[in-house]
């Protein structure tokens, strides 16, 4: 619950500031937030299965977020990041769809 | 991933949606009684971070439409505008030389139309062309001769006055520098060209005026008469003057050179 706080406390707080995303940062963070929505979800997915962790899902976030800016550094430096990216979002989509599969599943038996 | 978990069978089947959504439920109802500890509240700044880069990162997208693109999409967009841009270039010099190419046509249309007016005048003026139209016919007959060189300069100066364009008196084409006089034995001469009784003048302009002026009393017509001579007046719709002038190149008169240019 106290995540969920947070998020909307996130959302909040980024439309009453109206941040400017540094320039340096642009290329990674589309795909560190569909990483960090992923993590978010299978966390929802978790704590329905009964399985939550709140240090699996730290760790996962992270892990999500530094894989997904590592991936998109790595195909900008190998000319491929555009393509790369493109199959991160794919994945990292599949994975939020099949989540939330399970979440509904869960909820509303169907 | 894809599959449920399989922690928690439930009491009854797993097909039956009501009693395996029941754990899922309770699970949620138990997520709204939060217990605070570490671990929540590090998650939680982590939620709050993505929310955080979520509205900056859709704001960004929103605002920006050339930042987020990439660099061979930018090379790409670069390029088009720059062949879109030559194109125009060419474009536009093309058509600034149709411009420069019909205003010149134009120009040269124009002033050739103007510079044969201005021929056309100073012709008529000299009396290097036949001219022809309107005006009036006069045939003075003067048996006794006894017509003076002023008669004849009154007989030029009222046709001027009332607007004649083009004079012939007799074979000659009274112009600019047409003078009067007699020969040795008496006889009047225009331009060094006698004229003989009787003879024919022609005059081109508006007819009823030039005739209106034949016509004033102690003018042409009368001293005419006077001396027993007789003038027979006769308008005419399309006279013809065929008399030239040939023109002298001028020995002394130069024109002052223009001051503009």
């Amino acid at each position: 619950m106290i995540p969920v706080l947070g998020l909307v406390a996130g959302v909040v707080a980024g439309l009453l500031l109206q941040p400017t995303v540094p320039v340096w940062l642009e290329p990674y963070l589309p795909i560190a937030v569909i990483a960090a929505l992923d993590a978010v979800f299978g966390g929802v997915r978790a704590a329905l299965d009964g399985i939550f962790n709140d240090r699996v899902f730290v760790i996962s976030f992270l892990s999500n977020v530094v894989v997904a800016a590592l991936i998109v550094f790595l195909g900008n430096q190998l000319g491929v990041g555009g393509q790369l990216s493109t199959g991160v979002v794919v994945v990292l989509g599949l994975r939020i769809f099949s989540n939330v599969a399970a979440i509904r599943r869960h909820l509303l038996g169907a | 991933m894809g599959s449920p978990s399989g922690a928690d069978p439930g009491p009854g089947p797993a097909d039956d949606p009501s009693t395996s959504q029941a754990p899922a439920r309770r699970r949620l109802r138990e997520l709204g009684h939060p217990r605070l500890s570490q671990g929540q509240l590090v998650a939680a700044t982590l939620t709050l971070l993505l929310g955080f880069a979520l509205v900056a990162q859709v704001r960004t997208t929103q605002a920006g439409d050339l930042e987020d693109l990439g660099e061979s999409d930018l090379i790409a967009l670069l390029d088009d505008v720059t062949s879109r841009g030559d194109e125009l270039q060419e474009e536009i010099a093309q058509l600034e030389a149709d411009q420069r190419r019909l205003e010149g046509a134009q120009g040269d249309v124009v002033a050739a139309e103007a510079a044969q007016e201005r021929l056309d005048s100073y012709r008529v003026l000299a009396g290097t062309v036949p001219v022809q139209g309107p005006g009036v016919t006069l045939l003075v007959s003067d048996p006794g001769r006894t017509m003076t060189p002023i008669m004849m300069v009154d007989l030029i100066q009222e046709l001027r006055d009332a607007g004649a364009e083009a004079i012939q008196i007799g074979s000659v084409r009274v112009v600019a520098s047409s003078w009067v006089g007699t020969s040795s034995d008496n006889v009047l001469m225009v331009d060094g060209i006698a004229i003989t009784s009787p003879y024919r003048a022609v005059a081109i302009g508006d007819a009823q005026t030039l005739a209106g002026a034949m016509a004033i009393p102690g003018g042409f017509s009368d001293s005419v008469r006077r001396v027993d001579g007789t003038v027979d007046v006769s308008e005419g719709e399309e006279l013809t003057i065929d008399a030239l002038h040939e023109p002298t190149e001028p020995d002394y008169a130069r024109p002052v050179p223009s001051e503009e240019s």
